[in-house]
């Protein structure tokens, strides 16, 4: 069948903020569909709050909104743009969750959108757990025994008849949130309490705990002429009771016989059918019992996942841009496979590969959160690696982590094998090393199997390993036999260094010359069958290599690899945007990474791609594969964060080309006591500090430069480890709890002066070696020693005057200069007493770089990679890439205002007695995403970041005030406004007299600090909890009150776990009122990026 | 673990572990993608005289079990795989894959890339192959593969065949009687037709066209079934058997070689494909319903008919009725009468799957309906 030509523009809804079980893959489906809606020559139409996204430069669709995925803004875009039709199955679980909304409301009868991919009905009948049963049961297949409950006593009834454990599963959220394994009645009532608020529909459902179980997902996809075929099979390492998420996972299936896979294709296509999903991706999930091979379906989710991103890149398959083409009515016949370009899409997948993922925990982020791997899911991002076996997908998957404790190592000792036993009992990050462990102890299949129900041939493999180790070990020297072994199982050359004693870049030198190198194989979706057209390469220690032989000169382009908290996304936009430069540049471009949620890994993205881990030794062997294959222009280390930064100064020691900012000059910028030397020369001031190599002269330093400071270990990147320390016997704590023992010559810990009440200016800028194109400025909203990563900002920024951004300019040139950046520059500085601190600088592309470029407009990372390359920012001008005058600091009053919001992960973690992690804001970045609001006023903009990010703010209700001195004065105007538009104000006795005083009447709440009354009053904190606050306006007191300041804290962490916002400045309040009465004043205006561009509305 | 050497016709030689029995083999170098099914693989008879070279690179991770045999013995000639399971795992696993190849007498290697030699199979065609535990020089080796039989013009149904008649029982009511011409049949292709009420009667490929007609003895059938099985098409006997069933119009359903034999007595040619499809993941667009089925493929041979429009032949019209999307080779056949009645039919894939998909079990649906008398169809 031919697309539909009904059908004449599409509302592709995106997934919003990046958070934990909704990540990037959403933007590596939601880029493929809008591509391919477009290149079918539909208008497309996008929402999506999310500014670090692909999917929402302007050039990927013809009206792109950057505005809150709530049901209110989604109407207004649908009233706005009249689309024929909704796209919903692309955007995870919001979208999916949106547009259910939606067509309750019946918005889309109203305007006349037909919901594409899924209908409503066969969503809900995919996510409505008893009519998934139902469904289930009508095609042969099994579910688990379950029961829905409405109320903690329909639970506690239940889970007499279905005994505990029991699995409590909340409908319709995404990434299990809620959800969880109760053990005994207290576990249930409190999980089972969470689970009844998560869920929309205060719905969760009670079931039998198959713990230990087989699991397995397919991926299947099916067209409106009812062909249906599976894209790939996934086989969970770790069994049932760890959610897929959270989980080692492998493709193909390594332990079903072609029985047991049929009987479960035909269930999942029943399945798809039954439940009624016209078109597109669907993931579905199920447990087979390792003793008998009963089998049970888990859940089925009917729209594209997390696993389809993996699937897709496990296969070469895009499930996306398929999905999005059987959407708009094309079959599976019709679609070519762009892989072979010989053969259809109407094909399954085959491979003569073995894919892994791994996932990459965060918990050091939150300490006291309990670590226990469960049904929901915990991990904030991803490795996949791809090998000719398992064991060498794996230990490449393992090394992709950049966690040196996740590899394999035979160094340590091993521990007691019945202690190890023990610990592997509960699923937890880092499990499989135990198990490694526990073998090298001695431990046997059966006990592995027996305590960790990991499969038996999965444990095998890694006997497997340990005795490729130990022939390492024992061998009287590295002959190439052995080191063709060790390889072919994965080996790193550290590992082999480990074993052997020896340096590790002298087993490379050995390997080399001993010509035993890796080969690249391609990803082709038929296992050779037919020829294949995209270079999507993965590496091996075989025989016979694919890469081909190039002319043009080629540009490598280091990737960001997982997500984690501080490198996500943001860096994925950068390097994406560099290939697209590039080669519009006239290069080939190359792309290195291991991350399967991203678009940089999409094979259409760059020229040629290369799956691999992003260690020195990895890509040493891909810059030779590539310099052998044609010219080589350079490396670009610079746009994936930390992660190849890291590498820069190993590639030119090996002689490979960095382009960009040099080696040397990075190092500039990243040791403290040089960067302190070009501040110097520049007569750029830096908070006073000093190192202490032990607490004696921690104390020294401290009373020298004065309380409060802000103490690091010198050891950790990325804020790792940070606090705020307001007087000695904090900074003795502090130093006996990050630095046990550790505080020595070799680990000092950095003292900064804390500049309290300093606001903090983030800055992104571009330099040729003779001009400074100023990206952006972003004022924070909230005030220095907030993480500028959690913080929320402004750019163009509110309150900083023309000399003031000319100060910034300045300074920003003279870093630029000193350091000798080529390309991008991140400034962080402080404006305290009117002093521009600089607090760092970054010499790469920043977590910002997105936003700025979306904010203004500005493609910063493309002109970044041209600049890189040779280009200067005059010739950029010139060529139209950059602006031909002006820049991001110069921006016209008129300019839109864009405002950044940080979401922060903290209910999906709770410390092991059930309570929720420590939520305090700091120095130490915890969020995992962040939202933009765009207006042409400030106040809008910062209401439709809050929608963005808490849904919105109130319009009517309770606020509570709480301010520091300093902002009594200015707090009076905005909180009486607040009290005229009839909000009842609650307030802390201090603030609730000044109030009084200017005839604003004031309710005196308790402080936290003040407990709970005598006649049981509660305190603020209480009522904001039990929900009778709808804002909160806090501004933190300064360093002299110590209870004040945990006052503050709490209220802020009661805040967050009410997801309700909370407002920590006067700006900010002053925002905030403007915000609301924007609200009050009617729907807030969504107008797209295009009609920004263009000027006209 | 002993060494291996692996000599291709055209020089190109792998070397490897050597992997079940010790020894030489020789056979038609072939590759199959399925990522499932390897016990089903090994037992199908049409792969006799072919060493099979599996892409997917763990084979035997569940072992070997008594319910999943296709036939009474491993067929392939000789065994090609990169890594091989040290220790199956599955609940119904009875032996190790290493134990049922030593034990069957079957040569293997292992640890060889088998990327790049199917990457040279696609690119040169299915050839003639050595593998040797023993012989440790490629020349001398080369020497002896270019001495071995090739695949064009071998008949090797009688060397598949079961000699001796047998029955296999309707499941439920017995509904028909169906002769079954053994080329090489894979056990689940009488079940499949037994779970349709049908009496499975299975002969000899050396079964005259009496023996069809009489069941030797055990009745008439209400239609004639002919299986899959390896060599070339052209040279086997039965295809007179079948134009005896055409000419007294009895319903006809064939398999793979029964395809090739159907294509053959409809006077049409058979020619064979530069490297086959052996695969479970092949997509056919059955033209009669417009839809794709995925199908599991082993076939090296084909049946050269125009895609398009019908040709008269002496017993009605014939029609390509199933093409692979892949590469356009006619994947089925089917006959109808003036009035455009279906008649008989055969599909050149394995709609009783085992290993595979079973997308195309309908087609054993559609055999029962031709047997059955017109007023009574469904
Ligand atoms: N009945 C059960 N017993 C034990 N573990 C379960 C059960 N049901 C689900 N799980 C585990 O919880 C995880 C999440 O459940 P799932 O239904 O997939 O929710 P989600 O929508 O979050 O993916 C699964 O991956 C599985 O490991
Ligand atoms: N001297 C200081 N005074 C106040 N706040 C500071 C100071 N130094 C750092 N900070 C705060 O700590 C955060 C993290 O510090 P930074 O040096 O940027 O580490 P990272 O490498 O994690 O970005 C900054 O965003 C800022 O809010
Ligand atoms: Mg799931
Ligand atoms: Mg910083």
């Amino acid at each position: 069948m031919p697309r539909r030509d009904d059908i004449s523009s599409v509302l592709v809804i995106g997934s919003g903020p990046i958070v934990i079980g909704q990540a990037c893959e959403f933007d590596y489906s939601g880029t493929q569909a809008c591509r391919v809606l477009r290149a079918e020559g539909l208008r497309v139409i996008l929402i999506n709050s999310n500014p670090a996204t692909i999917m929402t430069d302007p050039e990927f669709a013809d009206a792109t909104y950057v505005e809150p995925i709530t049901p209110e803004f989604v109407e207004r875009v649908i009233e706005k743009e009249r689309p024929d039709a909704l796209l919903a199955t692309l955007g995870g679980q919001t979208a999916l969750n949106a547009a259910v909304a939606l067509d309750e409301s019946g918005v889309l009868a109203k305007y006349g959108v037909e919901l594409i991919g899924a209908s409503v009905q066969a969503i809900q009948t995919g996510e409505n757990r008893e009519s998934f049963k139902r469904v289930v049961g009508s095609v042969g297949g099994e579910v688990a025994r379950s029961r829905i409950c409405h109320s903690m006593a329909d639970c506690m009834d239940a889970v007499g008849d279905l005994g505990y454990p029991v699995v409590v599963r909340p409908s319709f959220t995404m990434g299990g949130v809620g959800s969880g394994m109760a053990h005994d009645e207290q576990d249930l009532q409190r999980i089972a309490g969470a689970g009844l608020s998560a869920s929309p529909t205060t719905e969760v459902l009670l079931e039998e705990s198959i713990l230990g179980w087989k699991e397995y997902e397919l991926e299947v996809m099916r067209d409106r002429a009812d062909n249906v075929v599976i894209v790939c099979s996934i086989e969970n390492l770790d069994p049932m009771g760890v959610h897929t998420g959270d989980s080692i996972t492998v493709a193909p299936a390594m332990t079903l016989t072609d029985r047991e896979y049929q009987t479960m294709r035909d269930l999942a296509i029943g399945v798809i059918r039954a439940v009624g999903v016209e078109t597109g991706g669907c993931n579905i999930q199920f447990a087979v019992d390792p003793v008998d091979g009963r089998r049970i379906v888990i859940e089925m989710n009917p729209r594209v996942s997390r696993s389809s991103a993996l699937a897709s890149k496990a296969t070469g398959f895009p499930i996306a841009k398929i999905a999005a083409k059987v959407a708009v009515g094309y079959t599976l016949d019709e679609i070519p496979n762009d892989v072979t370009a010989e053969t259809p899409a109407s094909f399954e997948p085959t491979l003569d590969y073995v894919v892994v993922k791994v996932p990459r925990f965060a918990f050091e982020k939150f300490p006291g959160a309990d670590p226990t791997l469960t049904t929901h899911m915990k991990s904030v991002g991803e490795a996949m690696a791809i090998g000719r076996n398992f064991t060498e997908a794996l230990q490449k998957a393992l090394r992709s982590l950049e966690r040196p404790e996740a590899v394999f190592s035979w160094a340590e000792e091993t521990g007691d094998k019945a202690e190890l036993l023990q610990r592997m009992r509960v699923p937890h990050d880092g499990r499989l090393r135990l198990v490694m462990d526990a073998i090298r102890a001695g431990a046997d299949a059966d006990e592995l199997f027996e305590a960790t129900r990991i499969d038996p041939w999965f444990l095998d493999q890694l006997f497997l390993l340990d005795e490729v180790a130990d022939d390492v070990r024992a061998a009287r020297q590295l002959g190439p036999e052995l080191l063709w072994r060790a390889k072919r199982h994965g080996f790193s050359d550290d590992q082999l260094a480990g074993l052997r004693g020896m340096r590790a870049d002298v087993v490379r030198g050995v390997r080399w010359a001993l010509g035993v190198r890796p080969v690249y194989k391609t990803v082709d979706t038929c296992a050779a069958e037919f020829a294949a057209r995209t270079p999507y390469h993965y590496s091996s220690y075989d025989e016979e290599t694919e890469v081909e032989p190039r002319n043009r000169s080629a540009v490598i382009i280091l990737g960001s690899g997982p997500n984690r908290i501080g490198q996500g996304i943001e860096f994925d936009y950068s390097c994406v945007h560099a290939a697209m430069a590039l080669s519009a540049a006239g290069f080939e471009t190359v792309m290195v990474n291991c991350n399967p949620e991203t678009v940089s890994t999409d094979y259409d993205t760059s020229d040629r791609l290369y799956f691999e881990p992003l260690t020195l030794e990895d890509v040493l062997e891909v810059v030779h594969a590539e310099q052998a294959a044609g010219p080589v222009a350079g490396v670009i280390v610079q746009l994936g964060g930390q992660t190849p930064l890291g590498l820069a100064a190993g590639l030119a020691d090996a002689g490979v080309p960095i382009v960009g900012t040099s080696p040397e000059a990075i190092d500039l910028a990243e040791e403290r006591g040089a960067f302190g030397r070009v501040l110097a020369e520049a007569g750029l001031p830096a908070p006073k500090h000093g190192m202490a190599r032990s607490f004696t002269e921690a104390k020294a330093i401290a009373d020298e430069i004065g309380y409060p400071v802000l103490v690091r270990p010198s050891y950790v990147l990325g804020g790792r480890g940070m606090e705020i320390v307001y007087d000695e016997p904090a900074l003795e704590g502090y130093l006996h709890k990050y630095s046990a023992g550790r505080v020595d010559s070799a680990h000092p810990v950095l003292i900064d002066r804390f500049l309290d009440d300093a606001v903090e200016i983030d800055v992104d800028a571009l330099y040729d070696g003779e001009q400074l194109f100023l990206g952006g400025v972003m004022e924070h909203i909230e005030e220095a020693g907030i993480h500028s990563g959690d913080s929320s900002c402004a750019l163009p920024p509110i309150t900083l005057g023309r000399d003031e951004i000319e100060r910034i300019r300045r300074s920003t040139e003279a870093i630029a200069e000193g350091v000798g950046v080529r390309g991008l520059l991140n400034v962080q500085y402080a404006l305290g007493s009117d002093v521009l601190y600089v607090l760092e600088a970054n010499p790469r592309a920043s977590r910002t770089v997105p936003f700025v470029s979306k904010a203004t407009a500005t493609p910063l990372a493309k002109a970044a990679a041209r600049v890189m390359l040779g280009a200067t920012v005059a010739e950029l001008r010139a060529e139209g890439l950059l602006p031909r005058h002006g820049d991001g600091g110069d921006l016209p009053t008129t300019a839109p205002i864009a405002v950044k919001e940080a979401v922060m992960p903290f209910n999906r973690f709770r410390t092991l007695d059930g309570h929720t992690v420590d939520t305090v804001l700091g120095p130490e970045m915890r969020s995992t995403g962040e939202v933009m609001g765009f207006a042409s006023d400030f106040g809008t903009a910062f209401a439709k970041a809050q929608a963005g990010t808490y849904g919105g703010m109130p319009t009517a209700g309770r606020v509570f005030v709480s301010v520091a001195n300093r902002d009594k004065r200015t707090m009076i105007f905005p909180v009486k406004r607040l009290a005229d538009l009839g909000f009842e104000v609650l307030a802390t006795a201090g603030t609730a007299a000044v109030l009084e005083r200017n005839g604003v009447s004031a309710t005196v709440v308790r402080k936290h600090s003040e407990g709970i009354g005598a006649d049981g009053e509660p305190t603020i904190v209480g009522r904001i909890l039990s929900g009778e606050v709808g804002l909160v306006v806090n501004t933190p007191h300064g360093a002299g009150s110590g209870s004040a300041r945990v006052d503050g804290y709490e209220i802020r962490t009661a805040a967050v776990l009410r997801d309700i916002p909370c407002i920590t400045t006067v700006q900010g309040l002053a925002a905030a009122v403007q915000g609301i009465e924007a609200l009050r004043g009617g729907s807030l205006a969504v107008r797209s990026l295009q009609s920004w561009a263009g000027g006209g509305e | 673990m002993g060494r291996a050497l692996l000599v291709l016709e055209d020089g190109r030689s792998f070397r490897g572990e050597s992997y079940g029995a010790e020894g030489e083999t020789f056979g038609e170098a072939v590759f199959s993608t399925g990522m499932t099914g390897y016990q089903e693989t090994l037992t199908d008879p049409s792969y006799h005289r072919q060493v099979v070279v599996m892409t997917a690179p763990h084979i035997g991770n569940t072992g070997v079990n008594d319910e999943d045999l296709e036939s009474r013995r491993v067929w392939v000639s000789g065994y090609v795989v990169r890594d091989p399971a040290r220790r199956p795992s599955s609940w119904r696993s009875a032996r190790s894959l290493d134990e049922e190849l030593c034990a069957q007498g079957v040569v293997g290697i292992s640890g060889v890339d088998t990327r790049a030699l199917t990457r040279h199979l696609r690119e040169r065609g299915a050839m003639r192959v050595g593998i040797s535990s023993t012989e440790t020089d490629p020349d001398r080796l080369l020497a002896r593969v270019r001495d071995a039989a090739p695949m064009a013009g071998a008949d090797l149904a009688g060397e598949v065949s079961t000699t001796e008649p047998y029955v296999v029982p309707a499941q439920g009511e017995r509904r028909f009687r169906v002769a079954v011409l053994d080329l090489g049949i894979k056990s689940m292709t009488p079940e499949q037709l037994s779970r349709r009420g049908i009496e499975v009667h299975v002969l000899p490929a050396t079964a005259t066209i009496d023996d069809v007609l009489t069941l030797r003895g055990q009745g008439t059938p209400d239609g004639v079934f002919f299986s899959n099985g390896p060599g070339d098409p052209a040279t086997a006997g039965a295809v007179d058997v079948l134009r005896a069933v055409l000419e007294r119009d009895l319903p006809y359903f064939g398999i793979c070689f029964g395809n090739q034999l159907f294509g053959r007595a409809l006077g049409f040619d058979t020619f064979k494909l530069k490297y086959g499809h052996r695969g479970i993941n092949q997509p056919v667009l059955d033209r009669t319903t417009g839809k794709v089925e995925v199908t599991a493929h082993n076939h090296g041979f084909a049946v050269d008919a125009p895609l398009d429009g019908g040709t008269d032949t002496p017993y009605g019209r014939a029609e390509v009725s199933h093409v692979c999307l892949n590469d356009d080779v006619v994947e089925g056949l089917r006959l109808v009468d003036d009035s455009g009645r279906l008649k008989s039919f055969s599909v050149q894939y394995h709609p009783e799957a085992a290993a595979g998909p079973h997308d195309a079990g309908y087609l054993f649906d559609r055999f029962a309906q031709l047997m059955t008398p017109l007023p009574e169809r469904s």
